[in-house]
């Protein structure tokens, strides 16, 4: 798979404060990218620079192995900010070829496939009503419709679910996953944890204007794994301590160890078969990404200080 | 080029379509046609007669004084300052004496406050009774007097006609329509940079509100949309002039039907007969002859200059409302105080015009109609009365170049600022984006 986006040394500081402080990271073509962090940590600056909205102060980015240019690479683009908007008194139709059409398509194109997207997300009825009679859920929808309708290489979506019931959802998820098979990457920005687990392949935390955290979601986990298993046996061995481990839980025959330094699983696995308990299920509990994203971001304020700059 | 065009394509598209449009572009020269005339009608009934009584201890005023518009006199006896209300006036003349050598002081006592008019009407029938008397004093008869009057105030006493020498061109010189197409171009002018600048202003702010900008900025730049923007509604404006010129056309061409020159000439005579309500009926009756005496105005010059400055003056002031739009944030109120400096220059404007229109060569009215903050207003008001080629020229350079630097400037300030959330911005925050280089 190829690179589609190479971000490298990116930095953007405002009057009173680093914004993107030295961010670099690269993704594949077709994958799921999630860019999580929390509020205020950088992501809408990092998203504005990658859609040309600003320049950056320093650093580069290219895009499908060339410089990034804000004019041409407009097609190659969708983005859907986390602040929706659209034209309350337009046509919810006219609004589309409207967006479409800025976005470099010609009219005939545009038609097509405003009417094409219309179908599949069975809003053809919609074309005539003002945008702003349509209720939030919908005119999300019709935001994601404008997003991805100029068939664009890398899409942009921040917090892309939040106001859409569970059927609205899972549209939208599935239209995601649908893109990516087709090639198009995504750029997921979120805090919604369980979501990233579920869709990104690739993740990058920010904080402060910093990357710390840059892999897949398996590797990640892997990374802050605790080492934390749970067992259930038939019956408790007679003599439960042991070297190996300590207990973390106990719930009848549930038990929850933490391996301890110098030991493996299978220690623990041995010390139960000598002790003649029956084990029925054994598996390692691995830390979920809510999990890791608080213990990274906890103990810094929940709103950025402001700091001095002298540049 | 070509975002901008489909920006300017929506921008006019949604506006024209509006009922609002079709509303205010055919209610507007309703209006001015009412207020003109409005104007005038009121002019002509609102004046109230003021009764005064005369205390006259020299005997010379009694029964001299005429009764006018303003003022009517009255001669009861004995009354003083404490007893003229019960006589039924509202202000008592005192007359103490008169002597030859000395003026005569005379001391006016009212309740209420008189206005101008009123005071000047009465001060002017004293002279003429001091200037009567004392040309009797001198051996004027009555008869010769009033002989002399006669003759001085009919219609042939005074031919009097100015004109306007242009190289080897001598016209006659029409100040009247001079001055009527001077106010209303200025006027309008007035009206359409305020109603299409905060037409500019309200459509910033709503991309700003709706969010819908980020999504526009991350297809189109933000100058692109400013322009885009600004120039769809200098269309819109454009099309409402054209709509305006044909609807006061049509207009002055159906008010001739009914104003026939017969009609036009007994509202004259009228005049002549009853010279105390000639001054009431004048302003209406001189915009009346104006327009049938409208084509001696220099319409090749006036129309294409009133487009231009309608245009560039318009042009010239929108990207300082969009820049005041795009740095607001929920709160109309903020848009006010932001606007100040934006507004007080046109209103300067409107204040230099009704100068220039007294004085259209004076320096205040060249100057004003040389620099881009009021020149779209003071030089149309200028140019019926003549302007000099290079002043003209001065002027629309001056304007061109102003319009591109107050974009230059807006759109800087315009691009940070329509992003910008939550945070109420200042104007010295407003300078520094503007004077910032990147």
């Amino acid at each position: 798979m190829s690179t589609i986006l190479e971000i490298k040394n990116l930095k953007k500081y405002f009057s009173s404060q680093k914004a993107v402080d030295d961010i670099s990271f690269s993704i594949e073509q077709g994958s799921i990218f999630g860019l999580l962090g929390p509020n205020g940590a950088g992501k809408t600056t990092l998203i504005r620079m990658i859609t040309g909205i600003f320049y950056p102060d320093a650093g580069s980015i290219q895009l499908n192995g060339k410089k990034f240019d804000p004019v041409t690479d407009v097609i190659n683009i969708g983005y859907m900010p986390e602040e929706r908007g659209l034209y309350k008194k337009m046509k919810v139709g006219e609004q589309a070829m409207y967006l479409a059409q800025l976005k470099g398509m010609p009219k005939q194109e545009a038609f097509a496939q405003v009417k094409l997207w219309f179908e599949k997300f069975e809003m053809q009825s919609w074309w005539n009503k003002k945008v702003e009679d349509l209720s939030k859920g919908m005119s999300q929808k019709l935001q994601f419709v404008t997003t991805v309708l100029h068939e664009p290489k890398l899409v942009i979506l921040d917090e892309p679910f939040s106001g859409l019931d569970p059927v609205n959802s899972n549209l939208i998820k599935d239209e995601i996953y649908n893109l990516a098979q087709k090639g198009t990457t995504i750029i997921f920005s979120t805090h919604r944890m369980e979501q990233v687990e579920e869709i990104c392949d690739h993740i990058v935390l920010v904080n402060k204007g910093h990357k710390i955290l840059d892999g897949t979601v398996k590797e990640i986990k892997q990374q802050f794994k605790q080492h934390i298993f749970t067992a259930e046996v038939d019956q408790l061995p007679t003599a439960l301590e042991h070297n190996s481990f300590s207990i973390v839980k106990r719930e009848g025959n549930n038990l929850t160890l933490k391996i301890n330094e110098g030991y493996k699983s299978n220690d623990v696995l041995m010390h139960f078969i000598n002790q003649q308990s029956g084990i029925v299920a054994y598996h390692e509990i691995l830390p979920s990404l809510n999990e890791i994203f608080i213990r990274l971001v906890e103990g810094t304020p929940a709103a950025r200080q402001f700091e001095a700059i002298t540049a | 080029m070509n975002k901008i065009w489909i920006i300017i394509k929506r921008e006019y598209i949604t506006r024209v379509r509006n009922k609002t449009f079709l509303l205010s572009t055919f209610l507007f020269p309703l209006l001015m046609f009412a207020l003109i005339f409005g104007g005038a009608f009121i002019g002509a009934n609102g004046t109230e007669q003021r009764k005064i009584a005369v205390n006259d201890q020299s005997g010379l005023y009694r029964n001299n004084f005429k009764d006018g518009s303003a003022v009517a006199f009255g001669y009861p006896d004995q009354v003083t300052k404490e007893n003229y209300k019960d006589k039924g006036f509202e202000g008592v003349l005192i007359v103490y004496s008169a002597n030859q050598q000395k003026a005569d002081s005379v001391r006016l006592y009212t309740e209420k406050q008189l206005g101008l008019g009123t005071d000047e009407a009465i001060k002017n029938q004293i002279q003429k009774i001091n200037e009567n008397r004392l040309l009797m004093e001198r051996g004027v008869t009555r008869n010769t007097l009033d002989s002399i009057k006669q003759l001085s105030e009919s219609k042939e006493a005074l031919n009097y006609r100015s004109y306007q020498i242009k190289g080897t061109e001598i016209k006659e010189d029409n100040k009247m329509l001079a001055l009527a197409i001077g106010y209303a171009s200025g006027f309008i002018i007035y009206i359409v940079l305020f109603i299409y600048g905060a037409a500019v202003m309200r459509g910033v702010m709503e991309e700003k509100m709706n969010r819908i900008a980020e999504v526009m900025v991350s297809s189109v730049k933000p100058f692109q949309l400013m322009l885009g923007k600004i120039i769809g509604i200098a269309a819109v404006g454009l099309t409402q002039l054209f709509l305006w010129i044909i609807l006061i056309f049509i207009l002055s061409s159906l008010s001739s039907l009914f104003i026939s020159p017969e009609i036009l000439d007994q509202a004259q005579k009228m005049n002549e007969t009853m010279p105390s309500m000639a001054q009431n009926n004048t302003m209406a009756l001189k915009i009346l002859q104006a327009k049938t005496t409208v084509f001696s105005a220099n319409w090749a010059l006036i129309i294409p200059c009133f487009i231009f400055y309608f245009l560039f003056g318009y042009l010239f002031y929108a990207s300082l409302f969009a820049a005041v739009g795009s740095v607001v944030n929920e709160d109309p109120q903020e848009a006010q105080s932001l606007m100040l400096p934006i507004t007080l220059p046109i209103i300067l404007g409107i204040f230099i015009m009704i100068n220039a229109i007294q004085n259209p060569s004076g320096s205040l009215a060249v100057w004003g109609s040389i620099i881009p903050f009021t020149s779209p207003i003071v030089m149309m008001s200028r140019i019926p009365f003549g302007v000099p080629w290079w002043q003209l020229g001065i002027s629309m350079i001056s304007l061109i170049i102003g319009f591109l630097f107050t974009t230059w400037l807006s759109a800087k300030i315009y691009r940070t600022g329509i992003l910008l959330y939550g945070k109420k911005v200042t104007l010295k925050e407003m300078a520094k984006w503007a004077f910032r280089k990147a």
